[in-house]
This record gives structure tokens, sequence and C-alpha cells, in this order.
């Protein structure tokens, strides 16, 4: 069945079997593969993207749920080569190391700013980071990345 | 010092590409044509196959093959190979059972691979896996590590009798018994040291593309080490010769050890792009990382020290158990003998030392290295051991520890098992380390804690680890069949840029940013200017890749040395420049000056008029490009002291991490921000393994941790900040004086942790993972 939909504000389309997944209409079909799948079990968050302004993991979401919607993933974030306040935030405070599951902590990141605002403490971030795995950056960092993402995010 | 040269935090080049999600995985890629593989695997932990009936899955839509153990044997591809050879205490190499990367008659774990399935897309594949009908014949399990060699167990290969790989001893036993026969007190514990699930978050994934023509297989995959992976295939897999096969590992997305096997996957996905002339490409599930990917650890140990009247250790005696899994894995054997028993003697001046390692075979996936392998389970049976006799001496475990240490005149210093370390200041670690975490104020917090309820602990770990793995005559004496140098080229542009190709693999550790900070300083180019290459059997010389910290330690010093004959080399081009003797010629910052003179050409000018020999020094060759080999004198031995602070709930044995010091000698320093990175992940990694990690199997040899849902990984609040400080020591062998920080945080966490929840609750031991029900129980006995 055919599926229009807005991706990184621009209309996209496609023909999706009924048990496609988003993420695999995402990567596979329009080709943006920086939201990455590390789990079968809706667990990692590597796939997080947001859909109408709200996060979802993509792996847990049909493409033909997605159908209407305003989809934005990690290629849709930055100016060109200039990256977005959060994105930056992870390159300034080394918030990522093998890349894997940075884009799904940089789109949770921006939720967390959506759900808390911009001015974070270290807890709240550590607890809403619950549904994203790293493996290498122990976290620290990747909070810090949020923390500081969020305030100059405002500026 | 160059703003973006050595001890500099330069922001990686890496992060942009990550940043924009501009990365390039091997699931990213998708070529013209592709077809996709679904690994058909077994469901039971041990079964005789019976007959494999494949026609109706080959009739099914989209189904272009549909392969198993008999095409495979047919073809003469594999088996898979272990590397390293273990000589049992018979006198006999260690027993290797054939290992066909696609099962022949019989299969030996749940996940083991039965048969792919290639067809157009991936639900095509799966849906016709279903359909491919196998017969079992399911056959008694083994699945505990402790029990696989006992009497009456089912036998799981012939080869093998009661299920052992090797019986390894070391050490002069006589002595050591004599030691404790008059030693002033022994102390002892017994503990297992849990199997744990790499998992780098990236799972393993494969492109293999066939050119008819060219007869050449190009092979994609998730690999710490491109070149291992495409010696490994071409002689002894069988797959291509070398010089036909290209191995690839584009970004790599995480690995810790588990991408560094020549595993069954990678290898069939490279046998079908050739068998089907169409390429062929699988992307594991995490299910199948779970099931099928090298485990980790899986130690079943106990330790005894005899001890002094002053609490000195005299000798200790140690006998391990190790779980190897159904099949050895590409480095398995060296994991429980040369990696772990030779780091025994931790930071101690203990004199004698013996060790006994018995390796199994269980129904479980094979058990290779992960993130510190050995040397994570070395230090903690060691510094668990530490605190018992601690506790036993009524010494303070910091006190024990300081009584102990191979004092820092004494390096290079000759452990009793094999290593010889190079330099250290263990007292300078542990005090920098108690100031750090305020040892001093522990017992006023330990108060304030109680009366809110909560038991306070602390513990220490003082960890030794041998990285810049390996000198390659070392090496092939332990029964290595590998050398394990590096190489590198650094080639100059004609417009002056420089791209520099190293044999090591970076998949996280910012090799790309830490290297380029390296020919900044040597070279005098700026950063920018400068591209690391890595992972691409076709564009880099040669190399070993990435594992054992390594990679700054023999890569980075490759590096340095291709550097110095680029120097050497541009000294003869401007002397002839510039009219001056080669003698008078300086080089500083990126400049060749004729000394005492304001003459001057920089780097760049000399690499342009090496392409461009017009007015050109006689017997020199044109170019600017130069390669180098670094073979290391000697392992390093990275070094420090962990202090980790807990807070007990003993209503619900919920463990909380109150503070964490790690303070580490990783000798020099090029970018602190990414060695700092390196040990807050480390740590967490091994927060992970004390307190949540445990892959379990069933006693049917069934998994019963196979998912995320099932197997906890450390979250972000599972963790605090970290107090970080570094106690560095110079290595005299390492030209950069370097150490390697990859897998320090790793191996000093558990027994930091361990230590510290068992002074919290006022017990010897608890075992890891501590859960909050192995930690209440704990608590009930206790009190």
């Amino acid at each position: 069945m055919k599926i229009d939909l807005t991706v990184n504000g621009r209309a996209a389309s496609g023909e999706v079997e009924a048990r496609t997944l988003l993420v695999d209409f995402l990567r596979e079909q329009l080709r943006l593969t920086g939201t990455h799948v590390g789990c079968d079990t809706s667990q990692c968050g590597a796939c997080v993207v947001m859909v109408d302004g709200k996060s979802v993991k993509s792996c847990t979401m049909l493409a033909i749920m997605a159908a209407g919607c305003d989809v934005t993933t990690i290629e849709g974030l930055a100016n060109g080569a200039e990256l977005h306040p959060m994105q930056q935030a992870f390159m300034d405070n080394h918030g990522l190391q093998c890349g894997f599951c940075t884009p799904g902590m940089v789109m949770s990141g921006l939720d967390i700013v959506n759900r808390h605002g911009r001015d974070l403490d270290a807890a709240t971030v550590r607890r809403e980071l619950n549904g994203n795995i790293c493996r290498c950056t122990g976290y620290q960092n990747i909070v810090k990345s949020i923390r500081e993402g969020a305030r100059a995010m405002g500026d | 010092m160059r703003e973006q040269g050595i001890g500099a935090s330069v922001r990686r080049k890496e992060d942009q590409r990550f940043l924009l999600g501009k990365g390039r995985y091997t699931g990213d890629i998708n070529v013209a044509g592709q077809t996709h593989a679904y690994f058909l695997r077994s469901p039971h932990a041990h079964a005789v196959i019976e007959g494999i009936d494949t026609s109706a899955a080959a009739a099914a839509p989209g189904v272009v093959a549909v392969l198993t153990g008999d095409d495979l044997a047919a073809d003469g591809i594999g088996p898979l190979i272990c590397g390293v050879t273990v000589t049992s205490d018979d006198g006999e190499p260690h027993r290797a059972p054939a290992h066909p990367a696609l099962a022949q008659g019989k299969v030996n774990y749940v996940g083991d691979h039965v048969a792919v399935v290639i067809a157009e897309t991936l639900t095509q594949a799966q849906d016709a896996a279903e359909l491919v009908d196998v017969k079992y014949r399911p056959l008694p399990a083994v699945a505990n590590t402790g029990e696989a060699a006992g009497d009456g167990q089912q036998q799981i290969h012939e080869v093998a009798p009661n299920n052992v790989c090797f019986n390894w001893p070391f050490g002069d036993k006589a002595a050591n018994d004599e030691a404790f026969a008059s030693a002033h007190r022994i102390s002892g514990i017994e503990l297992t040291n849990n199997r744990m699930v790499t998992n780098p978050m990236e799972p393993r994934a494969a492109l293999g593309e066939y050119n008819s023509g060219t007869e050449e297989i190009t092979l994609h995959m998730t690999t710490q080490n491109p070149h291992v992976h495409r010696l490994v295939l071409a002689a002894f897999n069988q797959l291509a010769p070398e010089h036909k096969l290209r191995v690839v590992g584009p970004d790599v997305g995480g690995g810790f050890g588990a991408k560094i096997f020549v595993y069954a996957e990678e290898l069939v996905v490279g046998w079908a792009c050739r068998k089907v002339n169409r390429p062929v490409k699988w992307t594991g599930d995490r299910s199948e990382a779970f099931m099928a990917d090298a485990h980790g650890r899986d130690h079943v140990s106990r330790a005894e020290m005899a001890l002094d009247e002053n609490g000195r250790f005299l000798a200790m005696r140690v006998h391990t158990t190790a779980n190897l899994g159904a099949y050895l894995s590409t480095f398995s054997t060296m994991v429980p003998s040369y990696l772990y028993a030779f780091l025994l003697a931790g930071q101690y001046a203990t004199p004698l030392i013996y060790s006994e390692v018995k390796a199994v075979f269980t129904n479980t996936a094979p058990v290779d290295a992960s993130r510190g392998a050995g040397r994570p389970e070395a230090t903690y049976l060691l510094e668990r051991l530490v605190d018992v006799c601690a506790a036993d001496m009524g010494l303070d475990p910091a006190e024990i520890r300081r009584r102990n240490f191979i004092p820092k005149d004494a390096f290079p210093y000759q452990t009793p098992v094999v290593q010889c370390y190079d330099s250290g200041d263990y007292e300078a670690a542990l005090d920098q380390a108690m100031e750090l975490a305020d040892y001093a104020g522990f017992a006023a917090r330990a108060e304030e804690a109680k009366s809110r309820g909560k038991l306070r602990g602390i513990g220490f770990s003082s960890y030794v680890e041998a990285c810049g793995i390996a000198p390659s005559a070392a090496v092939g004496q332990l029964g290595g069949g590998v050398g394990l140098w590096e190489s590198a080229q650094v080639r100059f542009n004609p417009t002056g840029n420089v791209q520099v190709f190293t044999g090591t693999h970076s998949h996280g550790q910012g090799h790309e940013t830490t290297f380029a900070q390296l020919v900044c300083d040597q070279l005098g180019v700026p950063f920018e200017n400068i591209e690391v290459i890595h992972g691409d059997t076709a564009r880099t010389q040669f190399g070993m890749g990435t594992y054992g910290s390594r990679s700054l330690a023999v890569g980075g010093v490759a590096i340095a040395k291709a550097c110095d004959k680029l120097i050497a080399k541009g000294r003869k081009i401007a002397a002839h420049a510039m009219e001056a003797a080669e003698g008078d010629i300086e080089f500083a910052d990126g400049n060749y000056t004729v000394a005492g003179t304001d003459k001057s050409m920089n780097i760049a000018e000399v690499a342009f008029t090496a392409y461009v020999p017009h007015n050109y020094p006689e017997g020199v060759e044109p170019g600017f490009d130069e390669n180098a080999f670094f073979d290391p004198m000697n392992f390093s031995f990275p070094a420090g002291t962990h202090i980790c602070e807990v807070e007990v709930d003993p209503d619900t044995g919920v463990v909380e991490i109150a503070d964490y010091t790690a303070v580490d000698d990783f000798g020099k320093l090029v970018n602190p921000m990414i060695v700092e990175g390196q040990v807050h992940g480390g740590i967490v990694h091994g927060i992970g393994q004390a307190l949540l990690e445990g892959c379990r199997y069933d006693s049917d040899g069934q998994l019963v941790t196979a998912s995320f849902m099932d197997y906890a990984m450390p979250r972000a609040d599972n963790a605090p900040d970290f107090r970080i400080g570094y106690a560095p020591t110079d290595p005299p062998h390492n030209p950069l004086g370097v150490k390697g920080c990859g897998e320090a945080g790793a191996i000093g966490a558990p027994p930091a942790i361990i230590n510290a929840i068992a002074n919290a609750i006022g017990v010897s031991h608890v075992e890891m993972p501590a859960t909050p029900e192995t930690v209440w129980r704990a608590c009930q006995s206790a009190a």
C-alpha cells in the first residue's frame, strides 16, 4: 500500500507492506540511514525519530501508521553543515564514540528538552535516557551534552 | 605543544559525520542486485541432525538459494579455526573439535548455524527459512561451567574426553606448596566470574560481492581487524586467495572484542556471493548477537593466599575452570591462559604464584575475548582475595595493598608469571585516589547513610593489565599463529596535505583524531590537513587491527616511525634546494632550516619538490610517502587504583553507586578528552558486570537472557559522574611513552564495586551480578 508523509520537511511517499516498520521504510526506501537499529525489542533507542513533534522508537511503529505524519530524523536537524545546537553540544562534550547510538541519543535529548525545558539537571536527564542504551561512553558525557545542548537551544 | 598536537583535547574529526547521520556502517550499504541472507539456527543446545529437507524453502517466492553444511563441505570452505595453541598437561595440544560454519550432522548450541536462505528480500528469506525441515534428535546438554568436566556428563565432542579442552598448570607447585605449609595464615575465596554478552550497539553485518571477471570477493563487514579477517579467511577457510579478497570495515558501531573473530556468518556470506553470483547481505539482529556472538568471561575459581604475620603475600594458588563454549572461537584459548594467569601477580610483589586452568566445552555459544579479556577475570579474583586477606588480618584494605605493592624503584619488574612490568608507581595512584575519594571522610559518610537506613561501603581495586599487544616473538613462543606488529603509511600529497594509513581500526576510539594529533605534532602539518584512513585492505598496506588497547601503543608508534623516515628524506631534499649540507639542516615545527641562518623551507614545499623534482638531489627517489612497521619490545602495563562507594538498601537489596574514583597510569595522554571517555565507558562496562549483566543458560542449554529485556545493560541512571585522575609513569620501551586505556575501566571496576558491597553489608563475598535479590539475600545472611 502507498503512504504519503513529510520527512525532514519534504514530502515523501512509498509503497510498503503492512508489516513494514517505520525504521525500515526510512532506512531502506528513503535511504535515511542515520536512524539505526540496535535491537529487536524496542529497548536500545538507536532508532528514535520525531513523529509530529514527539519522540518515537521507529521500530515500534508501522510505516503505514506514519501516513500523513511529519517525521524528523537525525538528517533533518542541521542547517547544511552547521550543526543543530544539540548536535554541537555532543561534539563539544565528547558525547559520542562509535556513533551508533548517537542519532537516537540526540533525538531523545531534543525530546527531553521538549518535555522538561532547557534548564535540565543531571538526574532528570539520566532518568529520561532510560530508553536509550550506549555501550561506549558511560553516559556521563551524553548527559553533559544534553544539558549543554538544551541551554544552547535558546541562544 | 602545538594547539592541536599531543596533549590537547581536540574535538574529534569523526563526530561531524556521525552527528549528521552520515556515518556509513555495513548495514547502511546497499548495492545493485543484492540479495539477503537469513540464517536458520538451532533451537536445540545439543542435537544430532538426522536430515535437512530444503525443497519447500527453495521453491518459496523470491528464494535464490538454500545452502547447508553439505554445500559448504563440497566447496571445501572452512572449518573455522582457533589461532592460539595451549599445551595441555599431557603434553598434547589443546583439544580442537571441528568447527564447521554450517552444521554438519550435529548442532552444539542454541543459535548454531544450520542453513542459510538467500532471497530477493529479507522477509522472503525469513519466511522461507520456516519451510526448511530439519529433523533433530536432541541429546542431553551440558551448560554448567563448574560441572562440565564432571563424571557422567554428556560428551559433546569425541576429541575432547570429559569435555576438557585443556588442563594448564603454570608455576612451581612444589615451592608454592612449601610456602603455604609454613605460612602464618591462609586466606581463601571461591567465586564465579559471570558470563557476559559483549553487545556493541551495532549488531554484526556483512555484505559480500563477487566479480566474476576479476574473481575478486569484496566483503564489507563489522570488523575490528580487516587484515586479520582477510588473512584467516584466505589462509585457513579457503574463501579466496589473499590477493583476491578485499575486506572493508567501514564505520563500525563498537567492538569491545566481539568483532575481532572470524565467525560463520561472514564466511558464509563471502562464500555464498560467489556461489549465487549475486551480492549477498546479512544484517544480524540483537537476538542473533545474544545467541551467536562470542561471549566473555565465565570462570569458576578458587584462590588462596599465604600470608606472613605482617600481612605480606608469600604465595598464591589458583584453580580456575573456564568455559569456552561449544567450539573454539578464533582466540579463545589464550584468554583464560596467557591473558589470565600471566596477570595474576597484579600490583603485588608476591614471590610465588601457581595456577591451574581447566578449560571446558559446554553447549553454549563460544567464549572469547571481551573488553579486558582474561585481565578482568584475573583482577577480580586477586582484588577480591586481597580484601579477604585484609579482613582476615585486621588490616585496612589500602594498607594491605600498600604493604604488598611492587615498589616504584623496582621497575622494570619481573613477575613470577612471565610478564616483566615496564614502569609503575602504584602508591602514587593509590594516594591520589584516596585523596580524590576523600577516604578520610568515609566513616562520617557511612554514619550519615546509616541515619537514613542505608549501608554505605567502600571498595578498592588496584589493577594492572597487559596492553600494547604484542611482541611478535613472545606471541610465537606462546603458541600464537600471528605476529602482532602494526604498520603505517604516511603520504604527503603534492599539495601539502597528508594521508595517514593505519592498520588499526577505529570503532569508537577516535583514531582519526588521535593519530592526526601525532602527525600534526611531529610533522608540523596543520591538523585539518591530515586525514587518517583505516579499515580497508585495499587502501591500507597491512595491519593487525584493534584490540588489547594496542592501537596507540603499537599503531601510533608505527605512524611516528613513518614520520621519522619522511623527515629524514625531506632533510636531503631541503639541503639540496637550499644549497646547504644535509648535516646543517634542522627540522622543527614543520620547517627545515639551515642552522644559523634564516633560510628555511616548509615540509609542504619539500613534499611538492619531491613530486615535481626539477631541482633534486642525486640518488634520492621522487615522492614523499613512507611506510613503517613497529613490533613492540614488550607489552605495556597500564595500572591504577579505583575506589568505589556504594549505598545498599538492606530492605530491597538495591545498590546505588554513590561515588566512584579512578586514578590510572596510561603513560602519556595524547587526547585527554578521548582518554577520559574511554575510562568512563570502561567503568560503566564494569558496573554492568558487577551489578546487572549475567548471561544465563538453563540446564537444558536454552539461552534465557536473549534480549535487552532479559539481559540488563547498564543505562544512564546506573552510574554517577566519576572522579578521574592520572598518575602517569614513563614506559621505557615505548617510543611515544604511551600505554593504552581502552580496557582499564572494565578491569578495575568490578572488584572495586563488589569490595564496596561486601564492605557495606559486612560479608566476605557477594557474587556478580550483585542484583537486588543477591544483595538482599546477603544482607539477610549477615543480619
